[in-house]
């Protein structure tokens, strides 16, 4: 009776609880996913509140400068709030507030979810709580004086390894304690379903513009196609609407840290081994009793042990490629595409365009590549100029 | 071994939790042979676990303080060997699917049954994902208990239905962890529960004090009382023992 599977993956793994609000969210999401009235309301919030369609940018300098395949970039980043993350969180308060819910709950680690549930409660009146690990209130301080400037109250998560992950915990623990009135929106393709699939069905949204767009350019599909991974949501979103083309390639950039033969990683697909945990069955970072590796990226969006099911799945079924990508590699493509295309990349980001910087030289000169680029860097500048060696405080 | 339903005749059993491995396996050896003495009827054992997202602020942290002195689940396992020895009253495990599943099922309800082991609790494992470990479970004559939440209503029926062993009704909304006051209807959904089964139920999830725990057996079965254990131990480390022995005696003096 398990649901929500993709593979062996996914399934509903949560405390009793939450049991009734997750069959209520699934039923709901049935029902408005098929429902006119909810879509044109959604369609015109992303268009012209959240700024969409997002542009596909032909990226010229950097195409020439690599000397290998085109490079387009699609803007996630140009988004109202400044990432990917405001078309999952506009889907999900719509359904919140149609399913009479008045406050929203939601966990982040770079901040950026946690920014986007705040401004979409500001936009539609509901209460808004944030969870977010202690380090990354820290190296991301500017989005918590964001959080709450929109009117969220921001919980620091001292427990654990005070990351993204530890976010999830608290936040799930919130939910458990206040369920009635409360929607947890959370914020990647991951936790128990129906999580995985309204959050890809909302970041689809990405894949159906960029397909479209690419098509009317170039007449033709893209080689290949690339997003870094956290939870998985923004690349599932780039990939979802080519998954049936074949013949485009699928490559998740995941954060290697210091390395993936170091333990400061957070290299799920590299490193990790099947588990049950978060609501979902997946590949974890954990040891051989199934205790959760205490993983680390520069990336607090990308600082996360786990993966969501679907990706998973994609990797079993070799439909959709991972590589690992170190801080240092990140960090020299934030400055490179800064420098070349005038774009500040989120650090996340950073990861797919270090992974592009190696893959385009090898490729033909008619071949495509499209780069989701998730968010935009000015909530990382104050860090990478700290981990540069300058002394700079926001 | 005794059979888990054995404590309920003609008892209002007392449940008691403590975290395997806090702060050594050998203090919780000791630990559950002195709240046996003082009258537990029952004892869960809890596997730590690196995020227990269905517990409070005072059981996690006993989580941490187990898994950063090397508790593990085969030392777990080779401390229930050496304390079968010494007891026949019912164990039942607390700990999250992750931790089974990754040390694998069928090794861990083999381990289970050879040490002797009577139960699990697995906060993380619905009604909806039970086959992922049921069949085996049972297998080994292990019971699963069957957690229901205030928030179960419609469920209720569907949960307690196959129960075995007891039912764990779950008290309150939210995370283990004391409360001044239980707010949830439990008579009501104990009268729920009752229609399709016979399997005793057991309260837990806030519950400290005596006058509580007289209260709740009033229509309950038994009382679990977890964090108010852990507690003790967190404050008085090794020298726990003999506040334990007095607490729980409290408690159960209060039920009996
Ligand atoms: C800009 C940006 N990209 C990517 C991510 C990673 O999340 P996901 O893998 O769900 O897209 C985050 C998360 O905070 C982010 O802020």
């Amino acid at each position: 009776m398990s649901k929500g599977k993709f593979g062996v993956h996914g399934g509903q793994y949560i405390p009793e609880t939450l049991m009734n609000a997750i069959i209520e969210l699934e039923k709901a999401y049935t029902f408005y996913k098929q429902d006119k009235e909810f879509q044109d309301e959604l369609t015109e919030l992303l268009n012209d509140y959240a700024g969409r369609p997002s542009r596909l940018y032909f990226a010229k300098k950097m195409t020439e400068d690599l000397g290998g395949a085109k490079i387009y970039l699609k803007r996630e980043d140009l988004n109202h709030t400044g990432s990917h993350k405001i078309n999952n969180v506009l889907g999900q308060a719509l359904l919140a507030k149609r399913m009479g819910k008045t406050r929203l709950i939601a966990e982040t680690g770079a901040g950026q979810h946690g920014v986007a549930t705040a401004t979409a409660a500001a936009l539609m009146g509901f209460e808004c709580e944030i969870f977010m690990g202690k380090e990354d209130t820290d190296r991301q301080a500017l989005n918590v004086y964001r959080m709450k400037l929109l009117g969220a109250k921001v919980n620091v998560v001292t427990s654990g390894t005070m990351t993204l992950k530890d976010a999830v915990n608290d936040t799930m623990r919130e939910w458990t304690k206040r369920v009635e009135d409360t929607h947890y929106v959370l914020g990647s393709v991951m936790g128990p379903h129906p999580f995985p699939e309204i959050v890809r069905d909302f970041q689809s949204i990405i894949s159906k513009e960029a397909r479209q767009q690419i098509l009317e350019k170039e007449g033709k599909l893209p080689n290949a196609i690339i997003a870094c991974v956290g939870g998985g949501s923004n690349a599932i979103g780039a990939f979802y609407n080519f998954i049936p083309d074949q013949e485009v390639r699928l490559i998740g950039c995941e954060a290697a840290g210091k390395g993936v033969d170091t333990a400061l990683h957070a290299a799920t697909i590299t490193k990790g081994s099947l588990g049950i945990f978060h609501g979902m069955k997946s590949y974890f970072c954990q040891d051989e009793y199934g205790q959760i590796a205490p993983v680390y990226s520069i990336s607090a969006g990308l600082d996360y042990p786990g993966i969501g099911p679907e990706h998973a799945h994609l990797f079993d079924t070799k439909r959709a490629e991972y590589v690992p990508i170190t801080d240092d590699e990140a960090v020299d493509a934030f400055e490179y595409l800064s420098k070349t295309e005038g774009i500040i990349p989120a650090i996340e980001s950073a990861h797919a365009v270090a992974y592009v910087m190696v893959l385009a030289p090898t490729m033909k000169k008619d071949e495509i590549i499209i780069i989701n680029l998730s968010g935009r860097g000015d909530k990382d500048v104050a860090a990478i100029a700290r981990y540069k060696g300058e002394d700079i405080h926001e | 071994m005794n059979k888990i339903s054995e404590i309920f005749k003609n008892n209002k059993a007392f449940i008691g939790f403590l975290t395997a491995g806090d702060p050594t396996l050998e203090k919780t050896e000791e630990f559950i042979l002195s709240m046996e003495k003082a009258g537990a009827d029952l004892v869960e054992i809890g596997i730590p676990f690196s995020d227990p997202i269905a517990e409070g602020p005072v059981i996690e942290k006993a989580n941490i303080r187990a898994l950063s002195v090397g508790t593990t689940t085969d030392k777990i396992f080779d401390m229930v060997k050496r304390i079968r020895i010494k007891t026949a009253m019912p164990l039942v495990f607390l700990t999250y699917m992750n931790p089974v599943f990754v040390y694998g099922v069928e090794k861990f309800f083999k381990n289970c049954h050879q040490t002797g082991m009577n139960g699990i609790i697995i906060p993380d494992l619905p009604f909806e994902e039970k086959d992922e470990v049921l069949d085996v479970a049972t297998s080994y004559g292990i019971d699963v208990i069957t957690l229901i939440a205030p928030t179960s209503k419609d469920r209720i029926q569907m949960l307690a239905k196959d129960a075995t062993g007891f039912v764990y009704l779950v008290s309150s909304m939210g995370v283990t962890g004391v409360r001044s006051e239980i707010k949830t209807d439990i008579n009501a959904m104990i009268e729920d529960i009752r229609q399709v089964s016979d399997t005793p139920i057991a309260v837990g999830f806030g519950i400290s004090t005596p006058v509580q725990a007289k209260e709740i057996s009033k229509t309950a079965d038994g009382v679990i009382v977890g964090s108010a254990i852990v507690r003790i131990i967190a404050e008085h480390g090794e020298n726990a023992g003999n506040y334990l022995f007095d607490y729980v005696k409290s408690l159960k003096d209060a039920i009996s």
